[in-house]
């Protein structure tokens, strides 16, 4: 262990789990009110960032407008996506229902590709990088004091990713959308026969997904560049979610720091293979939860009858 | 799909019930067909030769997977996984220890099988998506174990290089020749896997699929086979990893990815889930689709200048993707039960239902 590093590592390590929380708050919501675990979100992700960078650089819209812009399409997209697709999935095997977000996710890669192209973009810098925040630790080590660096985009990242979550918990805790659309989960015939439309509840929570899914996209191409394999960093936030709860809003939170912070102590190791091993903890944490508690921290469990 | 006989047809002896090649003639269409794949390089140019081989071993890793998914119902996002296992294997043992190809190549189906059975002891616990979680675990732990772990046999990201296989004293270094082996280990795999379906295994497989609590209250031992399919579901993987490996002739940990895996379940449902056609059709329409996307680049560019550099590489995702969205909303089924179907009505000509 490198305890010189040990802090630093683990700030940083808690940072990124914000946006980490952020991506598996996309997930949540499609599980919670449409019983789907959606593969597809990376390459939704991917498409709110490249929808955002296409407006504000090409185009030249100020920044702000091109997210409320992109916010709308990715938003549209989602509604698109459950009537086209989803929505004739109603009652089909788990495994059709997996495979379709696999297919929606291999078009939308293909989409995104075509449109947009496969190179590297510049995207538009949200956040002062210049001068990162400096906090000196009140105890040594080794007879050194201790300066943690906070990079600015990666503290305003970690906020907003946290705010979204809480908005939309409230969002769901509080509203009657929301109430609907845990009813809607819960039971999909029982909801409908007490008047809820749930297909326009399931097309609601797919646009707010994109919507989610914009944000997460905008916040990491600002911090750590717009390519492709921007969608594959979606497939981290999924252990996030088994392990905060496939249903559980505050459990992406506490799942995103927790896996962060995974992340980070691994990275403060000496022995460069553990250090290495800072890319599969996430899922190393992922079998563990499955093998030792399969409904996550604070998910429900569920029995089953013949 | 109840068994519907040819009218006239009856069963005379036990053997001929339980046949799968039933008359004469179906003996002669077959040996036909495999003569003419088997002297396909006599008369075929390079690129359908490379096509077919290519096709063959994409078949071998859904006949594999059809086990496992089709018919005991575990869905698995790690075939690509241990492909790349058992490619590594198969080279290791060829390139460090001096082994003859036809010991590596049973030898990467172990391994691989013995990988499989660690990433299928989540399946005790858990099923659904939790299970496809803990096989896309094994689509990451297995190719950063190959990146980072014994590099000085490994050779971390770079990957290795991959001996052509030397049987017999003839060296399979080229697609033709490389043919008559891809093709060899794809009919006794595919022999294998269709008489797995329907053994006492493939029955147990089945009842698992449709009710695993209920198939445990009929006396079904869980526990010995779900890891029975991921055993064989990785053997078949491992197999098809090392015939791919060793006729690239490179091998790193991207060369069998995720994509490669969803591809692979994209074929099993396209060709249809649970019977030993599917996976064969499947694998074909698949291929020749990525085939199409790579012909039609460049007409693509020429009709649509202003697209990017890139744009090409798009239509191979979006073929795949729009295909396999359009057989799940029409034919879940896949195309091997649109060929029933079209086999009954045949036989019902002219009173189809």
């Amino acid at each position: 262990m490198n305890w010189h590093l040990l802090p630093q590592m683990i700030v940083t390590g808690l940072l990124a789990g914000g946006p980490l929380a952020l991506m598996a708050l996309g997930l949540v919501l499609i599980f919670k009110s449409s019983y789907i675990f959606n593969f597809a979100h990376g390459q939704l992700l991917l498409l709110g960032a490249l929808i955002t960078w296409w407006l504000a650089v090409p185009r030249g819209l100020p920044l702000w407008l091109a997210i409320v812009l992109a916010l709308l399409a990715v938003a549209g997209l989602g509604f698109l996506i459950e009537r086209l697709a989803l929505r004739p999935m109603t009652g089909q095997p788990l495994l059709s229902i997996i495979l379709m977000t696999l297919g929606l996710g291999q078009v939308l890669h293909g989409l995104a590709l075509l449109l947009f192209g496969g190179v590297q973009r510049n995207f538009p810098q949200m956040f002062a990088v210049a001068n990162p925040y400096r906090i000196t630790l009140p105890f040594l080590i080794n007879g050194n004091p201790v300066v943690v660096i906070l990079k600015q985009n990666l503290v305003w990242s970690f906020i907003i990713a946290i705010l979204g979550v809480i908005i939309i918990g409230a969002f769901f805790r509080f509203t009657h959308t929301g109430l609907a659309m845990r009813g809607a989960s819960e039971d999909h015939e029982l909801a409908q026969s007490i008047g809820l439309r749930i297909h326009r509840i399931f097309g609601l929570s797919w646009a707010l997904a994109g919507v989610v899914a914009t944000v997460s996209g905008v916040l990491l191409a600002t911090s750590s560049g717009l390519d492709l394999s921007l969608s594959v960093t979606v497939l981290a936030a999924f252990p996030v979610v088994l392990l905060g709860g496939l249903e559980s809003i505050p459990g992406t939170i506490v799942g995103g720091l927790l896996i962060g912070l995974s992340q980070g102590l691994v990275s403060a190791a000496k022995a460069p293979l553990l250090r290495h091993a800072a890319e599969i903890m996430p899922y190393i944490v992922l079998l563990l939860v499955l093998l030792i508690r399969p409904e996550g921290l604070f998910g429900q469990r569920r029995i089953e009858r013949i | 799909m109840a068994v519907l006989r040819p009218a006239g047809e009856f069963d005379t002896s036990y053997a001929y019930d339980m046949a799968t090649i039933r008359r004469g003639w179906q003996w002669v269409v077959l040996v036909a067909f495999l003569a003419a794949l088997y002297l396909l390089p006599l008369y075929a140019g390079q690129g359908l030769v490379a096509l077919v081989n290519r096709i063959a071993i994409a078949i071998i890793a859904v006949q594999g997977l059809n086990l496992l998914t089709g018919y005991t119902g575990q869905i698995s996002l790690g075939q690509a996984a241990f492909m790349t296992t058992g490619g590594y294997i198969s080279a290791l043992l060829v390139n460090e220890l001096g082994w003859p190809f036809y010991f590596s190549l049973p030898a990467a189906g172990l391994g691989a099988g013995v990988v499989g059975l660690v990433f299928g002891l989540p399946s005790l616990r858990v099923k659904g998506f939790y299970l496809a979680m803990a096989t896309l675990a094994a689509q990451f732990i297995i190719p950063w174990f190959t990146r980072n772990a014994y590099k000085d046999i490994l050779n971390g990201a770079q990957g290795i290089n991959v001996q052509a296989p030397v049987l017999f004293g003839i060296e399979f270094n080229n697609p033709q020749r490389y043919l008559y082996l891809s093709l060899t280990v794809l009919v006794v795999t595919t022999i294998v896997a269709h008489n797995i379906g329907r053994s006492r295994l493939g029955r147990a497989f089945v009842a698992i699929r449709d009710h695993d609590l209920a198939a445990e209250l009929l006396g079904i031992n869980l526990f010995r086979y779900k890891l029975q399919a991921f055993f064989l579901a990785a053997v078949y993987a491992g197999l098809a990893g090392a015939l791919a490996a060793h006729q690239i002739r490179h091998l790193n940990s991207e060369t069998f990815n995720l994509i490669d895996s969803v591809t692979f379940l994209g074929m099993l449902v396209i060709g249809g889930l649970g019977s030993s056609l599917g996976p064969i059709l499947g694998a074909i329409v698949v291929e020749l689709l990525i085939e199409g996307a790579t012909l039609i680049g460049p007409f693509f560019i020429s009709v649509f200048p202003a697209t990017a550099a890139g744009a090409v590489q798009a239509l191979r995702p979006l073929f795949f993707g729009t295909t396999l969205m359009l057989f799940l909303i029409f034919e879940p089924r896949g195309l091997a039960h649109r060929w029933q179907i079209f086999k009954a009505a045949w036989r019902l000509r002219p009173f189809s239902y």
